[in-house]
């Protein structure tokens, strides 16, 4: 029960949300955000509540029949990487409302009902363990975060939310025959309908067509990812998004794809995720290599950070499929991480933007002098960015590449010259943007404490997971396990 | 054959049908008045919806060799009665507008839809044929009705000739089958067909001008020319009445002929079933790009949705009815929701069909524009809506039938789809350009859109009592 209030909540407070928008903007806001830190708070306590030992199974489930006749039913399960995730999703949800309380003047309340509905797709898709109620909730995030891009976003957001949605949409339809084709496979198996992950685990199939429906699942996953050849959406998006679009799309939306492959990909298709385990580690370093060199590039800070993602994301595919205990680990602690860094980054950006009204570097510079807090947090990111040890991404990235090395020495290294790259662009970054003489002559107000709030907390959770990542990696350490286990030839 | 008391109950959503028309008849014999007409014609149709429960206890049950009510034919029916009742409510806001005598308007409309229910009971050709031109005939007045406008009048021409020339393909095809197998009953056509020694060279032409005259009417590719201009031309609820009662009553039809009789697992026609899906599905996604004009946009994309539809009709494996079934249920719905979108924006003297007229419509009407892009993502496909079951439940028929090309180039082609419906989205919520918020809604069209919207959501969530419904329908 308390799984579909996850999901409940922010559905309603949307719809309440968008209501109050009529009478009070800021009504509509505080209902925003206080449905996204109850919702928070769930999260929390299902965190504080569960048993060690009872972590290798689902900490807590909800079972409802759906549309028995195909076996579909209403089946959300949690477990520690699903709880992980949440918790992010609703953490960089509230800071999200929070980070666009004054950005955000235009149609409030029609905004916050779409950032709301997103957060219950992205909850909807963490926690089904019915891929048909998966595929629903995949899509469901899909049209608020158009609204959010094609209504609120910059100079050339209709673009890019049509190339969004038409890039997820496509690969979407195709995990959705994927999704079929298995289902029969099963049911010519056993005789029965089910779209229940529990019931497909292990189904037997023939080589060819169990490849064909792992590139199902694994092209939509790797557009979301965004896997390099498929990312070309993502650079547009997050430019083009409003903060709250971006930091859900980097912080959360990214992390859908990610999931996708560790809950569904692995699991479901060992042998076929094992024999295109080679392409799918060299398209995870081509990306972090790709990612970092155009992020080196750009002179929209936005973009900037966009291709950063493209980067880390990077790290995460390569660590999922070189598929041994370190490497997952990793993986997810690089998902975690990189969606706080990476947000704070894009809310940085975004309060830099509303205050000088522009997002070129070139335009920019001392700015230090005049908004120092504001700054030394986007120092602070940044460093997080590069890998700088003490901070959660630097765990994750080295795990991450630990474990690649006992795959392959030679994609360990080139992914560990990415490393380097971050410290290029990130270092740019700084030194472009906020230091050097103000010659623009810039004078700007500095982070006000609803936005230092944000900075703060961000800052606490990335120095907690780099210092004291243990509570974070026992947590999901089970589910990675048993994923681990699956490799075929273990 | 004799005719008893319980064919008669059998037959009483027809009948009732019928006794409307007339009813109508008689009161604008006695007074004209808008009002009235309406209301009359959305009783009469409440009644004969009312009375499926009456005729329902009597099935299945042959009246006739030409008519047999059983539990699928009742439940098209109850669609198209529906579907009908619907488009009064819309109507009777939209000829409000315009000065003239509308009161013939419901006449036409009561026959057709008594035409749509004939044919989704026809047994034999005679009464496919009798049920087609009732619909027919009727829809020649109803798309010219405006008279004074040219648009209409083009497009009723149009529609007069093709559909005739379609007619007369399709009895030339009858009239082969029937020369070669010796009866126009599809139980005995289907005993034929099943013994090897018919003349298969009577039969296979035969079927093909057969299939002609059902591309014409369902305007499938590469017979879908007329649609564009049909659809553009016709005053906005009759548009949606073409476009549900018209198409939907004959597909119904056609499932139900192919599947009694089995003609179309002969080789060379589910050949020619294929070609014609993926032709409709390429040529409704691919031409509705170029289109600047809503009922244009719409009218392509009905003609992509048909091919989707018969993609779950090649699957024919025990999904497909219901694939079919529920597909259509989701369509009407979508199709008469989005063009009464289109009706209500419309003024008297033209309909509001160009994408200018929609840009920034979120921002003047947002309820009106919130019904519109739920229709539009449930014709993509989007969840929540009554369209993203009927799309899963296609694919899933077409991944049954193991149906992997169709199956693929539906997922191409429904993205490019998404082009278009996105579009006009983009339109709806970008600035308006004018002020003005356009003619004001009267209630029956608003309790029409809700309505629609409504079931849209409930069909998209809870789609589990309308599937076990469809699929205890055994085609008779």
């Amino acid at each position: 029960m308390i799984l579909l209030c996850l999901i409940l909540i922010p559905l309603i407070a949307g719809a309440l949300a968008w209501a109050a928008a009529r009478w009070s903007l800021s009504a509509c806001r505080w209902i925003a955000l206080l449905a996204v830190a109850a919702d928070f708070v769930l999260t929390l306590v299902l965190w504080g509540s569960h048993s060690p030992a009872g972590l290798g199974t689902w900490l807590a489930e909800a079972d409802w029949e759906w549309i028995p006749q195909v076996g579909i039913r209403f089946h959300l399960a949690l477990d520690g990487l699903s709880l992980l995730l949440l918790m992010l999703t609703f953490f960089l949800g509230a800071l999200s409302v929070l980070a666009s309380w004054r950005e955000i003047t235009e149609g409030v309340g029609f905004f916050h009902f779409n950032l709301l509905w997103i957060l219950a797709g992205i909850a909807g898709v963490f926690l089904a363990v019915n891929l048909f109620l998966f595929y629903f909730a995949w899509e469901l995030m899909l049209a608020p975060m158009y609204f959010l891009i094609a209504i609120w976003g910059h100079e050339n957001r209709v673009y890019a939310a049509v190339k969004f949605f038409i890039f997820t949409q496509l690969s979407g339809l195709l995990m959705l025959v994927a999704i079929l084709a298995l289902v029969f496979v099963h049911h010519r198996a056993t005789g029965v309908y089910s779209f229940e992950y529990q019931d497909l685990l292990g189904t037997t199939m023939p080589p060819g067509a169990e490849m064909w429906m792992m590139l199902g699942f694994f092209i939509a996953f790797a557009v979301k990812l965004p896997a390099i050849v498929l990312h070309t959406w993502l650079p547009d998006a997050h430019t083009e998004a409003p903060t709250a679009g971006s930091v859900i799309l980097a912080g959360l939306l990214l992390k859908t794809g990610a999931y996708g492959m560790l809950r569904f990909v692995l699991p479901l298709f060992p042998h076929a995720a094992a024999s295109f385990a080679p392409i799918a580690m060299a398209l995870g370093v081509a990306g972090i290599l790709y990612g970092a060199l155009l992020a080196f590039g750009q002179t929209d800070l936005k973009r900037l950070v966009a291709y950063t993602s493209v980067s880390h994301l990077g790290f995460v595919l390569l660590g999922i499929f070189v598929w041994n205990p370190l490497a997952l680990q990793g993986a997810v602690m690089t998902m975690i991480c990189h969606g706080i860094s990476t947000g704070a980054l894009f809310i940085l950006v975004g309060a830099l933007q509303d205050r000088i009204h522009t997002r070129e570097m070139d335009r920019m510079g001392g700015i230090w002098s005049t908004a120092p807090r504001l700054s030394g947090a986007a120092l602070f990111f940044a460093l997080a960015s590069l890998g700088l040890p003490g901070l959660g991404d630097f765990v994750g990235e080295f795990l991450v590449l630990l474990g690649a090395y006992r795959q392959s020495i030679v994609l360990a290294t080139l992914a560990a010259i990415g490393v380097l790259f971050a410290t290029f662009y990130a270092l740019q970054f700084v030194q472009r943007a906020f230091q050097g003489p103000n010659t623009l002559n810039w004078r700007i107000p500095d982070l006000v404490p609803r936005e230092g709030l944000v900075m703060a907390l961000m800052i606490i959770a990335l120095l907690w997971l780099g210092l004291y990542p243990r509570p974070v990696l026992d947590t999901f350490e089970p589910v990675m396990a048993r994923i681990e286990q699956m490799a075929p030839g273990r | 054959m004799n005719v008893t008391g319980q064919d008669f109950v059998a037959l009483l959503p027809l009948l009732i049908l019928a006794a409307t028309a007339i009813a109508v008849m008689l009161a604008v014999a006695v007074r004209r008045s808008h009002a009235i007409s309406a209301s009359i014609s959305f009783l009469g149709l409440a009644i004969s919806f009312g009375s499926l429960w009456i005729a329902a206890p009597e099935l299945p049950r042959q009246v006739t060799p030409l008519l047999i009510l059983d539990r699928y034919a009742l439940f098209y029916i109850a669609l198209l009665v529906a579907a009908a009742m619907v488009f009064v409510l819309l109507a009777y806001g939209y000829f409000e507008k315009s000065e003239d005598d509308h009161d013939e308007m419901y006449i036409l409309m009561l026959v057709a839809t008594l035409g749509g229910a004939v044919l989704v009971s026809s047994s034999h050709f005679a009464s496919l044929f009798l049920g087609l031109e009732l619909l027919s005939v009727a829809l020649y007045g109803m798309i010219a009705y405006p008279r004074r406008r040219p648009l209409p009048l083009e497009a009723g021409i149009k529609y007069l000739v093709l559909a005739a020339v379609s007619a007369a393909f399709l009895v030339f095809g009858m009239a082969l089958v029937y020369g070669a197998l010796g009866t126009m009953q599809f139980d005995e056509i289907a005993g034929q067909l099943a013994r090897p020694g018919f003349d298969r060279w009577l039969v296979l032409p035969g079927t093909a001008l057969i299939i002609t005259g059902f591309g014409f009417k369902l305007a499938l590719a590469p017979f879908h020319i007329w649609t564009p201009d049909v659809y553009e031309g016709a005053p906005a609820p009759v548009t949606a009445y073409v476009a549900t009662v018209s198409k939907g009553a004959m597909f119904a039809l056609l499932l139900r002929y192919f599947y009694r009789t089995g003609a179309h697992q002969q080789t060379p026609v589910f050949v020619v079933f294929t070609v014609i899906a993926i032709a409709s599905m390429f040529a409704g996604n691919i031409l509705a790009l170029l289109q600047n004009n809503v009922k244009r946009i719409l009218a392509y994309s009905s003609i992509a949705h048909l091919g989707y539809l018969l993609v779950a009709f090649q699957a024919s494996g025990d999904l497909a009815p219901t694939a079919v079934g529920f597909y259509l249920v989701a369509y009407f719905v979508t199709t008469l929701g989005a063009f009464g979108v289109v009706a209500v924006l419309s003024g008297g003297t033209r309909d509001a069909d160009l994408l200018e007229d929609y840009r920034g419509l979120f921002w003047r009407r947002p309820a009106v524009a919130g019904v519109f892009t739920a229709m539009l993502f449930s014709l993509a496909g989007i969840p929540v809506t009554a369209g993203f079951i009927g799309k899963f439940y296609v694919l899933a028929a077409g991944a049954s039938g193991e149906m992997w090309s169709l199956v693929i180039i539906l997922v191409i082609t429904s993205a490019i789809g998404l082009f278009y419906y996105l579009r006009i989205v983009v339109a709806m919520y970008s600035e308006a350009t004018q002020a003005e918020a356009g003619p004001a809604i009267t209630p029956s069209a608003t309790a029409a859109l809700i309505f629609l919207a409504a079931a849209l959501v409930v069909l998209g969530l809870f789609p589990q009592p309308l599937l076990s419904l469809i699929r205890n329908l055994a085609i008779g």
